[in-house]
């Protein structure tokens, strides 16, 4: 469907954009903390087995976890200098995870460590997958999933539109937006290098009509030789996830529980795709991500290059804080995460630091009224699933019915319904509880 | 962050909300009904005055009484219940004895919506339960409209208004019928004009449709008030009025007159679009208006009575979770009927 022209989505939401103040802040390196705590699950999928001993000395760029198996990417040394252990640490989900406590080396000139470099030319799709591993690469978006399981296309499958997602619909982050500023010949590459990897034939880079620079900047540089267009959509979350950008720009619905490669699309935030283009040349592997760190709380807000492990206490203290604050989470406000310590550290999947103060959090602490039936959450639902219905089931536990008769599967949690609701009733998150017990109660 | 004794708080996305809140939404609603309210005591003086004070109190006092006897928290602060009481008293006769108001309000939030369990789980639109008890059971009183722009409206009462309870109904000198009355029962036709400006008899709050369209159209550009409800209801009663019309224009009055006069216009817009007890998904809407219009014009075409607005809107309340539970929205990319993309 279009709205004024341009492509999107039906239903959807608009909360406020608040990136005006990160917007136009070109990103900046930020310093190494006095110990980097670089967990061994950032991904999805199997931790990375640690290749390292307590007090070895490490080169930056160097791999200190290897994959375990094809469902799990390797991590790189974010800087040079000793590892002090391997131990268990606080992760974002509140779990302890398995983590490598590395203390860079003071004054050290962090020069990086390259492996085996991936040639564009004459690497077959394998190679340029295994390349893609090999650099500890997973969906920089937030989702964390290994890239190139992502790009791998399946026994009888095929690709012919690869969608470079750089709509970044969730408020207040401005990564993707100063990635494609900044690093357009990056992008470029990377494009490159997936269309080789996955055979699709061409590339939309799709970008919110808020990022006008952005569009515009990578219009003005698209190479002659790439098949690449880039498309502006309209400002409406949740725009950028995988199945209303390509029902948005293909015109092609990804069924309930389907992948977009059965639709022959393939999706690839524009960060990850960058990162792509700005590693795989040289064999390196992931040692730093852009993260926007912004929100009320925050003095020194910014999109900074932060190298993967650096403490969220460290973080915070360099930026700033003010002592009001009662919330920090990573990613957006609609689909980020609250942390509950300031000892988990920035990973590959974070895209975002926000911090709240009190006031702003006491907003969303508003009384709980019954469901009036306004049929709001209903409208906004991108999935056209019925959040109300679904909330009075999940009130009842009624869980499995849920599953069965109203599709609670397909819900990819994007928060929408819980945003609109006059009743301030939280429907995502019991929808969250529901989902887990359902699969819960079918693995076992 | 160097206090290592912050307390960071932690909830699940998102972190935002929207500004939407049941208590803004029935508060806009009121304003909306503020214009109408206003032209009804212009109307008619003192005794819409009366009638609509003695509506919202009965009302509001029943919830107070009902929460505090269940032990529910107060929910006077949400506005619904206000709202409850205003529609009530707008769909009484002006010249309404007082203490048949207040009966009748108790009778609306007490079974119409208390019993249910309140706010968000009344089947039926609450006020419309209490006047459609009030016209079962005091049919003289419910029937007795006084004529609008009175001279000493502003000076004196009806003598119905503050009658004793269970005396026998006055008649007032200055009674006069409604449009829908006078066309069932003397073939006289309203011009559609009057009716929409209200100059006209009729129930306390029913009469200028005008100003009550205003009302809807401010509550539909804030996206407060489903469009399609009072579209398909006021459409559906068009289309049919004006087909029977054509057929036989001796017995079936013209659409315009069936539009504008009795409490169409008023029960299109703020009865029938009740959230709670009218569908959720737009089709649902569709179907929903449409069915209450057919009902509305059968009533009046071949009813005993002049109006049918009233049962119309019930019956719809009645079908309204039947017509959610056939029409679900469909999941996206999904397959089988529904209202999806």
């Amino acid at each position: 469907m279009r709205l004024l022209g341009l492509k999107t989505f039906r239903h959807g939401v608009h909360p406020p954009e608040e990136k005006s103040e990160t917007r136009d802040l070109p990103i900046r390196q930020f310093p190494f903390a006095p110990v980097l705590a670089i967990p061994l699950s950032q991904h999805l999928g199997r931790p990375s087995r640690p290749v390292v001993r307590d007090g070895e000395k490490v080169t930056r760029g160097q791999c200190i976890a290897e994959a375990d198996g094809d469902l799990s990417v390797p991590m790189h040394a974010p800087a040079s200098g000793r590892i002090v252990r391997v131990a268990p640490m606080p992760s974002i989900s509140g779990r302890m995870v398995d983590g490598i406590f590395l203390e860079p080396q003071p004054g050290s000139t962090q020069e990086t460590l390259e492996g085996e470099p991936c040639p564009l030319e004459g690497s077959s799709p394998e190679e340029i997958l295994r390349a893609i591993q090999d650099a500890g690469i997973v969906g920089l978006g937030g989702a964390a999933f290994p890239t190139h399981i992502k790009l791998r296309i399946p026994e009888g499958g095929s690709a012919d539109a690869l969608i470079i997602n750089g709509a970044e619909c969730e408020p207040y982050l401005t990564t993707d937006h100063r990635v494609m500023l900044e690093q357009r010949e990056d992008v470029f590459t990377g494009i490159r290098y997936v269309l080789a990897a996955s055979g699709a034939e061409r590339a939309i880079i799709a970008v919110e009509a808020n990022k006008p620079d952005a569009a515009a900047h990578l219009r003005e540089g698209l190479p002659g030789d790439l098949p690449v267009s880039v498309e502006v959509l309209p400002v409406k979350y949740p725009q950028g996830a995988e199945k209303m950008l390509i029902g948005a720009l293909l015109g092609r619905k990804v069924p309930p529980g389907r992948l977009p490669i059965d639709v022959h699309a393939l999706c690839v935030n524009v960060a990850t795709c960058a990162e792509i283009g700005r590693l795989l040349p040289h064999g390196r592997g992931i040692q730093e991500r852009v993260v926007t760190v912004t929100g009320p709380a925050v003095r020194r807000k910014g999109n900074y290059r932060v190298p993967i492990g650096t403490p969220l206490r460290f973080l915070l203290e360099q930026v700033g804080v003010s002592d009001a604050v009662s919330r920090v989470f990573l990613g957006g406000p609609m689909m980020g995460a609250a942390a509950s310590s300031l000892d988990i550290s920035i990973t590959k999947g974070t895209s975002g630091v926000v911090a709240f103060e009190a006031s702003e959090a006491e907003r969303t602490h508003q009384r709980v009224y019954p469901c009036i039936r306004c049929g709001y959450c209903v409208d906004a639902c991108p999935m056209f699933l019925n959040p109300a219905q679904l909330g009075v089931l999940a009130r009842n536990e009624e869980f499995e019915r849920m599953a069965e008769e109203h599709d609670l599967l397909a819900c990819f949690e994007c928060g929408s319904c819980s945003f609109v609701c006059p009743s301030h009733i939280p429907l995502v998150q019991s929808f969250r509880m529901a989902k887990a017990a359902v699969r819960k109660a079918r693995a076992g | 962050m160097t206090s290592a004794s912050r307390t960071l708080e932690i909830r699940t996305s998102p972190h935002f909300v929207s500004g939407h809140d049941v208590g803004v939404i029935m508060f806009n609603v009121v304003l909306a009904l503020l214009p109408t309210v206003a032209f009804a005591i212009w109307a008619f003086g003192l005794a819409a005055l009366f009638t609509l004070s003695a509506a919202v109190a009965s009302c509001l006092a029943t919830e107070w009484v009902a929460c505090r006897a269940t032990g529910r928290e107060a929910t006077l602060g949400d506005n619904s219940v206000l709202i409850t009481g205003i529609l009530y008293g707008l769909t009484l006769p002006p010249s309404c004895p007082v203490w048949i108001v207040a009966l009748g309000g108790v009778v609306a939030v007490g079974l119409g919506k208390s019993m249910f369990g309140g706010l968000g789980l009344n089947p039926f639109n609450p006020a419309l339960v209490g006047r459609a008890f009030l016209q079962a059971a005091f049919p003289v009183a419910m029937t007795t409209f006084s004529a609008p722009f009175g001279a000493d409206r502003f000076g004196s009462l009806p003598a119905a208004t503050l009658a004793l309870p269970f005396s026998r109904p006055t008649l007032d000198a200055t009674s006069g019928a409604t449009p829908l009355a006078r066309w069932k029962f003397g073939g006289e036709l309203t011009e559609a004009n009057e009716l929409a400006l209200g100059l006209v008899g009729g129930s306390t709050g029913e009469t200028c449709a005008i100003l009550i369209a205003l009302g809807g159209l401010y509550l539909i550009v804030r996206n407060m008030m489903s469009w399609r409800i009072p579209v398909a209801m006021l459409g559906t009663v068009a289309l049919a009025s004006a087909a029977l019309h054509a057929l036989a224009p001796e017995t079936h009055a013209p659409a315009r007159f069936m539009l504008f006069s009795g409490g169409l216009m008023l029960g299109a817009t703020f009865m029938a679009t009740d959230m709670v007890a009218s569908p959720v998904t737009h089709l649902g809407c569709w179907i929903y208006g449409a069915l209450i219009g057919v009902i509305v014009v059968i009533i009046r075409a071949w009813g005993a009575m002049p109006e049918g607005v009233m049962y119309a809107i019930l019956l719809g309340n009645a079908a309204s979770p039947l017509i959610d539970r056939a029409i679900q929205p469909r999941v996206f990319g999904g397959a089988g009927g529904g209202s999806g993309p």
